[in-house]
């Protein structure tokens, strides 16, 4: 494994420009101060109520994200970049989905094999030449985005399904702005508080024909034991939306209403935040609770907006992700400027082989996997470990990919034993209405906080850190 | 606003004074078996208190006889009793949970804090009578806090007037269950024959509901059954008497009326029974009798309870 890109410093002992200004602070600031401050994040995190759950575990059913108070700074160029980039990759995915359900040319043309569309679980027949509003399909994109050098973006993943954690991209803001102000007055750091205007924005100019001129949005949420519960009420609150749940909505002739203590109310457009699968018992799982009997038939029928769209899932399969760059290609007609983290699909004997061959070097996926559960961390592994996947992989070579283990970059970070380098990744969210597509600079920075770790999920110990776009 | 966010709103108001109340009644409890026995007689206070809070059967499922140990914990900390403080208090933070955006960050904190304090220091119960108190004391406070920053910082719409709905028809549930087990001693002037054990009985009521003092500034008289009758039932100026829940819940009914622009049945409901109240005085219900009135109350009230439910939250 190369060694990690320092964010921070360069090799020889010369810090990058945006860092400049946080070094000199850190010099100034005594340590026990930081260790106050910590103390104090966590405490206004508890109060709050910024909690997560972790399924699965019995002993505490809400958690907090481990939040580290140094910042992760970026500069406006570097944000230029990635933020292009990300209007691409989006774009490509939105027209992805839409030829997918539609045309299909992109199959025709043999870009991406039909048998990874139609064999995936996660393909929607019941979208098959749906119209859905302004053809939007992914309004809101958490691309997760790794760095391993000065000059190169690397996709992750594409959330393109129900993407959570922007909720953590602003309380972090707020909480670092109230804890640390005299390092906010030191630098021109890009502000990130209208996202909620954005979001609202975008899902108002997504509403249906049918919909009235002020069209009714509503946040649909699985409940309060969804382990983002929390996110789903913070943005309900923020947009000034309802937060309702499966069984506060109602479809009569194929419209959508919510019952209220005046009686019924339509709905236009639902930012939904739960799964396809629960979204309509009569569609999908008929043992769901948490959806809506009809909703799919009023959705059919033009008189609701889902957003995101159903059957996004397809663009953001791990199978389907190293075809991304020619996916970009294949519609825009452009180089991608976000690059793919290089990709062996299992599923390909040739491939399969290489893998089974370098399991000890891979990073190993599960093709619809999430959260990360259920991966192989090759170097990190032990060998029984190693062993046990490789039997796995021999069963079901079609259900995984590999990857190169990358040298995540990485940011100064509070330890017990001083600041100390630690991994990160990035998650940016894009915004895309009927009109135009929209990044708030910054996003959610997730930081691995054991010493050589990289993995950043909050499920495995993550914690996160407040990301400063620097505006220059 | 969304029925379920109402039917939130007006149970927590409920399990946040529900707690409250419980934890009142502990207190009083406690202050009157301290008494030597000659006081207050041979009555099990720890019987009585099941009874105000409505658990004595699914308690005696669980424990042969009432004492002040088991009592307490049933009342207090029990997690099998689905109404006891841990399980209010547990309740009202969930309830908060899925309301967050109806309620103010002042009520959030207050309602969490408490759940986090729950947790943190009296997840094992209270091991010492000072510990109890400290505990009784932060229920209480928990409640007045909550209660005073819903009247500080909500909007007033229909998100408060359902909480409003909820504490008031709770209150008044709670105070007529106290009166329904005591009534036995709460007798008209021409039949009183108490003695000095009564006097204990009586003060103990008047603590349970916070009016002792209010008692003295509003007779400026001593301990008098049918004066404290008359306090608790008819006297619109005492918080938890049956009549100012009354004026309070006809008030809030009739201000989400005005806001939606219709009456319905709750509102009707409502009136009737506040008109009642205006229109009774204690010589005719000592003659109908204290015990038959309150159980009509009780139920009449549980009914108002069900017809806001059908109108308005589900």
């Amino acid at each position: 494994m190369a060694v990690a890109f320092d964010e921070m410093n360069i090799p020889g002992g010369d810090l990058r420009p945006a860092y400049q200004e946080l070094a000199r602070w850190l010099e100034e600031t005594p340590p026990e101060a930081l260790e106050y401050r910590r103390q104090e994040a966590e405490l206004l995190f508890r109060r709050i109520g910024i909690t997560f759950a972790v399924y699965g575990d019995s002993e505490s059913t809400e958690r907090l994200i481990p939040f580290d108070v140094i910042p992760r700074i970026m500069s406006g160029k570097e944000w230029a970049l990635l933020e292009k980039g990300l209007k691409q990759r989006v774009r490509a995915l939105n027209m992805f989905l839409r030829d997918i359900y539609h045309g299909r040319d992109i199959l025709r043309a043999e870009v991406v094999p039909d048998d990874l569309i139609f064999h995936n679980p996660v393909f929607r027949p019941e979208m098959n030449g749906q119209q859905v509003p302004h053809d939007v399909y992914v309004h809101i994109a958490g691309i997760d985005i790794v760095r391993v050098d000065a000059n190169d973006f690397i996709v992750l993943e594409d959330n393109a399904r129900t993407p959570s954690g922007v909720s953590y991209m602003l309380e972090n803001r707020e909480i670092m702005m109230r804890l640390f102000p005299d390092l906010f007055a030191r630098h021109r750091v890009a502000p990130v508080e209208r996202y909620p205007d954005e979001l609202l924005a975008a899902l108002r100019s997504v509403a249906p024909l049918s919909a009235s001129a002020e069209p009714t949005v509503a946040l649909l949420t699985p409940g309060v034991y969804n382990s983002a519960y929390y996110e789903h009420s913070f943005l309900a609150d923020k947009l000034g939306i309802e937060l309702v749940e499966g069984r506060d909505l109602i479809v009569k002739n194929n419209e959508v209403f919510m019952r209220t203590t005046e009686g019924l109310k339509r709905v236009d457009v639902i930012y939904r935040r739960v799964d396809d699968d629960f979204l309509d018992p009569l569609t999908f799982r008929p043992d769901s609770v948490l959806g809506v009997p009809g909703l799919m038939s009023a959705y059919a029928a033009g008189n609701i907006t889902l957003a995101n769209a159903v059957g996004t899932g397809i663009a953001d399969d791990k199978a389907i992700y190293s075809y991304m760059p020619d996916i970009v290609k294949f519609y825009l007609g452009e180089e991608p400027i976000l690059k793919n983290v290089p990709t062996w699909r299992c599923r390909e004997p040739k491939d399969l082989a290489y893998v089974l061959d370098n399991l000890s070097e891979l990073v190993v996926k599960e093709v619809h996997g999430s959260g990360g559960y259920g991966m192989l961390i090759g170097p990190a592994a032990t060998k029984a470990t190693i062993e046990a996947f490789r039997e796995k992989l021999k069963r079901e070579p079609e259900g995984f990919i590999a990857q190169p283990t990358l040298a995540l970059s990485t940011c100064p970070t509070c330890t017990a034993s001083g600041l100390a380098p630690r991994h990160v990744d990035l998650r940016p969210f894009v915004l895309t209405g009927s009109k135009r597509t929209t990044i708030v600079p910054g996003g959610l920075t997730r930081v691995a906080l054991k010493e050589g770790s990289l993995v950043v999920n909050s499920s495995q110990g993550g914690g996160t850190k407040d990301t400063w776009i620097l505006d220059e | 606003m969304l029925s379920r966010t109402a039917e939130n709103l007006y149970w927590l108001a409920r399990y946040v004074e529900r707690a409250e109340y419980l934890a009142r009644t502990i207190d009083a409890t406690l202050r009157v078996t301290a008494l030597p026995a000659t006081y207050v007689g041979k009555t099990n206070e720890w019987d009585s208190a099941l009874l105000t809070a409505g658990v004595a059967a699914s308690f005696y499922q669980n424990y042969e006889e009432a004492n002040e140990h088991n009592v307490i914990d049933y009342l207090s900390f029990s997690s099998t009793n689905p109404s006891s403080i841990r399980n209010c208090i547990e309740a009202a933070r969930l309830n908060s949970r899925s309301v967050r955006t109806a309620l103010t960050s002042e009520m959030w904190d207050t309602i969490n804090s408490a759940w986090i304090e729950l947790q943190a220091v009296w997840s094992k119960g209270a091991s010492t009578r000072e510990d109890l108190a400290k505990f009784l004391r932060f229920v209480q406070e928990t409640s007045l806090r909550f209660d005073g920053s819903a009247y500080r910082t909500m909007l007033r719409n229909d998100a408060y007037w359902f909480s409003r709905l909820g504490l008031h028809l709770e209150r008044a549930d709670n105070t007529a269950r106290i009166l329904d087990v005591k009534y036995h001693v709460l007798l008209p002037e021409e039949e009183h024959v108490g003695g000095p054990l009564d006097f204990y009985q009586w003060s103990s009521i008047l603590r349970s509901v916070s009016a002792l003092t209010a008692y003295h500034w509003v007779y400026r008289e001593t301990l008098k059954p049918w004066l404290i009758a008359d306090l608790l039932i008819l006297n619109d100026t005492l918080p938890r008497s049956l009549a100012s829940c009354y004026g309070n819940l006809v008030r809030n009914l009739d201000q989400i009326g005005v806001a939606y622009g219709r009456q319905g049945p709750a509102q009707r409901h409502a009136r009737g029974i506040r008109n009642r109240l205006e229109h009774s005085n204690m010589n005719d219900i000592f003659q109908h009798g204290v015990h038959e009135f309150i159980q009509e109350f009780i139920a009449d009230n549980s009914r108002l309870g069900e017809i806001v439910t059908k109108q308005y939250l589900i």
